[in-house]
């Protein structure tokens, strides 16, 4: 089986859209931000007008923490090349699709507590991505 | 449902590598050896099935058109309901639906597809997925592919269960020990525990035989109206109770572990008045083999966490465990055609409900049956289809 994975230095740069403009640029600033619905409280993601719990369009941005743990992750190889994938459950709720970075991957486990961190985009964009590391 | 229609025609096609044999052409032999089966012919046919694996599809709303065209179809129902690997079980249910409703009595469902030929790797595939949908800019730059996202599953599955990669392992052993009795499948060689924890990483924890193949190929089912059964002398299998559902991320909060199954499954069961344990014979959609844990799982063949010990040890396969599963081989070792897998799984179950399966691997006396499919992702949002099936 041959699959392609992103080469290092070249994440897949994100088309942002009127709905999500907010989010990248918050990222471009080193911050996560998050989507609330207004209805029930929750913080959610992908972040969207429309809320994916009430179908209403009452929803507001929040500041994440930039924390949380370790849902899943996989670690695959290409060309010597590490990637990991990690699923993140955010301080906030919500599981996220994101990247492990900066860490010994080797060494990270599923439980474990990261904190975002924002890795350069292929258009220089800054992507959120999660590390293991402590910065304290 | 049951007694409303019956599947009397079924056919696979024999290839695995179809670089001389179009797309159209490849959907238009495996109709003609499965009305061959059934002892009709197109000219019977008035309703048509098919999903996106057909040629033309990336016309929108108009590539069905082609093959309706293509194989010279006279129709007075068209269904293109699309749920990747999963469409073929749904159609089935879509079929009966339409064939008691009166919108058709000949109902044929095709499906094929060549990423062998055309050289597409499940990444490729998964970009085109999704490019245009709204999650796609909060997923693409992450690098999410078939591999690694069926990875976090099975690493969730370890981590709240303790599911071990030898656990894993049993399911590629039993798939290929069904693999050595089909002649075209694509690994037809026994292997062992050792075998697939010796194969390479793909993406942690699966190896690289945790895999499916990749294949080209296809397969077709005929599915007509009780007066129209009655007159071709064929075993007569019905479809006795079947579920779809969507499975998606729910904004954030979801149980990887929790595939659509769940849902699918329960309705499949509750229509047809039967429970899991009542199943001789189960075709569990086979991508890795993860896949086939968390499904027998989800389904209720055992309980929640304990797919591991229940594959193991060869539970799987037939003549020696409980619960035999894919007893072609299935996707792991003999044929994912098109990486869509839900048309074998329905084509195998009538192999074995008619009593025609391989004699090595034949269930004794079976006449009662469970497909079940998933389309698109377990890690993320599929389709997945359950359709239990009946001889009668």
């Amino acid at each position: 089986m041959s699959v392609e994975m992103p080469e290092q230095n070249s994440i897949t740069a994100p088309e942002p859209t009127a709905e999500t403009a907010t989010y990248w640029d918050a990222a471009d600033e080193g911050r996560l931000v998050l989507k609330r619905c207004l209805g029930t409280g929750k913080a959610f993601h992908p972040p969207r007008t429309i809320s994916p719990f009430t179908g209403r369009a009452d929803t507001d941005w929040i500041e994440a923490e930039g924390t949380g743990k370790i849902y899943s992750l996989s670690v695959s190889r290409r060309q010597g090349t590490e990637h990991c994938i990690a699923y993140i459950e955010l301080t906030e709720g919500p599981i996220i699709l994101s990247a492990l970075t900066q860490c010994d991957l080797s060494k990270a486990e599923i439980g474990q507590p990261v904190h975002v961190v924002f890795e350069p985009c292929a258009n220089g964009r800054r992507v959120p991505m999660f590390t293991t590391v402590a910065t304290d | 449902m049951k007694n409303k229609a019956f599947i009397v025609g079924a056919y696979e096609h024999p290839t695995r590598d179809a670089t001389d044999i179009p797309l159209a052409q490849l959907h238009a032999e495996v109709a003609a050896g499965a009305l061959a089966d059934a002892g009709l012919s197109l000219a019977d046919v008035d309703g048509y099935f098919c999903a996106g694996d057909v040629a033309g599809w990336d016309a929108p709303g108009c590539g069905p058109f082609s093959m309706v065209e293509y194989l010279g179809l006279n129709l007075r129902h068209l269904d293109t309901t699309e749920s990747w690997g999963s469409a073929y079980i749904n159609h089935v249910a879509h079929a009966v639906q339409a064939i008691e409703t009166g919108k058709c009595r000949v109902a044929l469902i095709t499906q094929a597809g060549r990423p062998r030929a055309e050289r597409k790797s499940p990444a490729q595939m998964h970009s085109e997925q999704t490019q245009s949908a709204h999650e796609a800019q909060f997923e693409l730059p992450y690098g999410p592919v078939v591999t690694n996202m069926y990875g976090m599953v099975a690493a969730r599955h370890m981590y709240e269960h303790g599911t071990t990669p030898e656990q894993l392992a049993w399911i590629k052993v039993a798939a290929s020990h069904h693999a050595q009795y089909n002649p075209n499948a694509v690994l037809p060689k026994v292997v062992t525990v050792e075998d697939v924890l010796n194969s390479p990483i793909v993406a942690t924890p699966l190896h690289r035989l945790d895999c499916c193949v990749i294949s080209d190929g296809g397969g077709a089912l005929v599915v007509v109206h009780p007066d129209v059964a009655r007159d071709l002398d064929r075993p007569k299998i019905t479809p006795i109770g079947a579920g779809f559902t969507v499975k998606h991320l729910n904004g954030g909060y979801f149980d990887i572990l929790a595939s659509g199954g769940v849902k699918s499954g329960a309705e499949a069961f509750a229509q047809a008045g039967i429970k899991p344990q009542d199943i001789q014979y189960a075709l569990i959609y086979d991508s890795f083999t993860i896949t086939v844990l968390v499904q027998l799982e989800n389904l209720g063949f055992c309980a929640p966490g304990q797919g591991g010990r229940f594959v193991a040890e060869g539970n799987l396969i037939s003549g020696v465990g409980r619960l035999p599963v894919n007893t072609d081989g299935g996707g792991l070792c003999s044929n994912h055609p098109g990486n869509r897998g839900g048309m074998t799984k329905l084509v195998e179950a009538v192999r074995q409900l008619r009593g025609e399966a391989h004699p090595a691997v034949q269930v004794p006396d079976c006449h009662l049956a469970l497909a079940h499919g998933t389309g698109g992702q377990l890690g993320s949002r599929h389709g997945s289809a359950t359709l239990v099936l009946e001889r009668v």
